[in-house]
């Protein structure tokens, strides 16, 4: 299962027949096998990592630190819940340190992602403040460096 | 050609590497897809990489000691009583040398005297043997055969074995075959190896790449250890080939005299790459790990290919070669080879380039890209159903 899983997270779009003679098992078996994870929820989605920048599309994204308290019986997870359903929110997580959770927030532009921490995050209940960094230049997404040609070793045609 | 009366006539008499002719006509060519290739396609793990610039940056680029660094030198017995729990000696049992190759050439030159016998079970590393002739030796061929997967086995060793065999190359996991040795395959070579005192030298460059089981190396057992050489590398765990980094294993008195040929040949090896090769042995095990799985995964890939489009290949357990018949084509290997070559730009090895043993095999590298392999492997379906 581990194997076939860092075979998809590294590329999704490999063809069953490809992972079935990778793993040297059958179709079935591979198919059958990506049905369960999806449905155990552990395959969660997929997606195309994408360099924004390059593709002269304006976006903006941030990196939000936020504090709040933990609610008696739930602890952090309903406060979680709340934030994670705005869809402005492309990644969250509980972390340890200075705040308590720390957000991704994908918007069309500044703008947008300034009115949605200054009216939507911050006056949600429970949550104390928050810390916004706006991302400035991706270099690395998801395993992925956008600068090309970073490596270039080359091996000759035939060797011993 | 010139100076041919004048100079050795051994080396005047070595055969060219057929791989050396192979890559000198597919060279000539444009766009040549190969799978020709016996180095991995991994770039040097980061780390690695980054303890070479280090070692510069700090001016670490004196000669060291001739057996190599201290630090590598204790890092390489860890590592082999670690992953092959084989016991040595940091300062007594090694020599840091520059990549397999030299290794090889040093303790060849340093047990053969003039006309002894080495027995090299073949196809076999194109290097053994043109060095064991250099080193004043005698090859003699002991054929690994498809039906035995390509392992060594004791009837076959006792039939070439005379009063003049010295030594014994064994490499396993295997170049070109991709063969493997079991502890239950050694323990029946191990008596006869041991009745005949042979100086047992094992190129275990691809153990890190065995896929059934773990490595076993010969030096596990006792009753001939002091015997056997051990000949190891950084190039293919850990993707390493241009650093020039390997060693040897043995025991102290054939270690004290190894010394003296390395050391007056070549004085050390690489300093930078020594230090690069102390990350490698230290840090390096999460690097193998990764490498091994994507190889696997390629080996299963192209065996089943293989076989799909008509040519009959054994599943290896061992390196990133797979060695498939050719035979059904009616072709010799190198006229094969060289069809493909002209015909669709692929390049392979020819089987026969690794002795008269491969003839009628042709050897192909998966360290490749499933894309690469993928664009090869139909042009070689291709040319198969023409
Ligand atoms: C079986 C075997 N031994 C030794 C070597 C030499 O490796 P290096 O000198 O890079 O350590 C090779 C390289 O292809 C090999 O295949």
């Amino acid at each position: 299962m581990k194997e076939l899983l860092t075979l998809l997270e590294n590329n999704a779009r490999y063809e069953i027949k490809d992972l079935a003679a990778l793993l040297n098992e059958s179709e079935e078996a591979v198919t059958d096998e990506i049905r369960a994870l999806e449905e155990r929820n552990i395959i969660a989605g997929y997606h195309t990592i994408i360099n924004w920048d390059k593709a002269d599309t304006e976006i903006s994204k941030a990196i939000i630190f936020v504090n709040c308290v933990p609610e008696r019986e739930s602890g952090y997870d309903k406060i979680a819940r709340k934030i994670a359903r705005f869809p402005e929110v492309d990644s969250l997580c509980l972390i340890s340190g200075k705040a308590e959770f720390l957000l991704q927030v994908n918007g069309r532009n500044m703008r947008e992602v300034s009115n949605f921490v200054a009216h939507k995050l911050a006056p949600t209940e429970g949550v104390n403040g928050t810390e916004t960094m706006f991302i400035l230049k991706e270099y690395k997404s998801n395993g992925v460096c956008f600068e090309e040609n970073t490596e270039d070793g080359e091996r000759l045609i035939v060797t011993p | 050609m010139m100076f041919e009366e004048e100079i050795n006539q051994v080396v005047r008499y070595i055969k060219p590497s057929g791989i050396r002719k192979f890559f000198d006509i597919a060279k000539t060519r444009k766009n040549v897809i190969s799978l020709g290739v016996g180095e991995p396609d991994f770039i040097t793990p980061w780390h690695i990489r980054e303890a070479a610039i280090y070692a510069i940056e700090k001016g670490r680029t004196f000669y060291t000691g001739n057996k190599g660094l201290l630090e590598l030198r204790i890092g390489i017995c860890n590592y082999y009583k670690r992953r092959f729990n084989i016991s040595y000696d940091p300062e007594a049992n090694v020599i840091v040398t520059v990549g397999g190759s030299e290794a090889i050439d040093i303790i060849l030159r340093t047990v053969l005297k003039p006309g002894d016998e080495v027995i090299l079970p073949t196809p076999a590393y194109v290097a053994y043997a043109a060095i064991i002739e250099m080193a004043g030796g005698k090859v003699v061929e002991t054929e690994l055969t498809e039906e035995n997967e390509f392992k060594l086995t004791p009837e076959a060793l006792s039939k070439v074995i005379t009063d003049k065999t010295k030594a014994i190359i064994l490499n396993f996991p295997g170049n070109p075959t991709g063969g493997i040795m079991t502890r239950e395959d050694y323990a029946k070579i191990v008596p006869i190896l041991k009745e005949h005192d042979l100086f047992v030298i094992t190129d275990e460059i691809y153990a890190e790449l065995t896929y059934e089981g773990k490595h076993v190396s010969i030096a596990e057992f006792d009753e001939i250890k002091d015997r056997v050489v051990v000949i190891n590398g950084f190039s293919k765990a850990y993707s390493m080939t241009g650093y020039r980094v390997g060693y040897i294993l043995a025991h102290k008195d054939i270690v004290s005299m190894a010394l003296k040929i390395h050391q007056y040949t070549i004085m050390c090896a690489t300093t930078p790459s020594q230090y690069a090769a102390i990350e490698a042995v230290n840090n390096g095990d999460n690097d193998i790990e990764v490498m091994f799985t994507s190889f696997k995964q390629r080996r299963n890939y192209i065996v089943k290919e293989l076989n799909r489009i008509g040519l009959k290949t054994h599943m290896p357990m061992g390196a990133f070669y797979v060695f498939p018949s050719i035979k059904i084509t009616g072709l010799k290997s190198e006229e094969f080879c060289e069809k493909l070559l002209n015909e669709e730009n692929l390049a392979l090895v020819p089987g026969n380039a690794f002795g008269e043993a491969g003839e009628g095999y042709v050897r192909i590298s998966y360290a490749y890209s499933l894309d690469e392999i993928k664009q090869a492997l139909a042009k070689l379906e291709n040319f198969i159903n023409k």
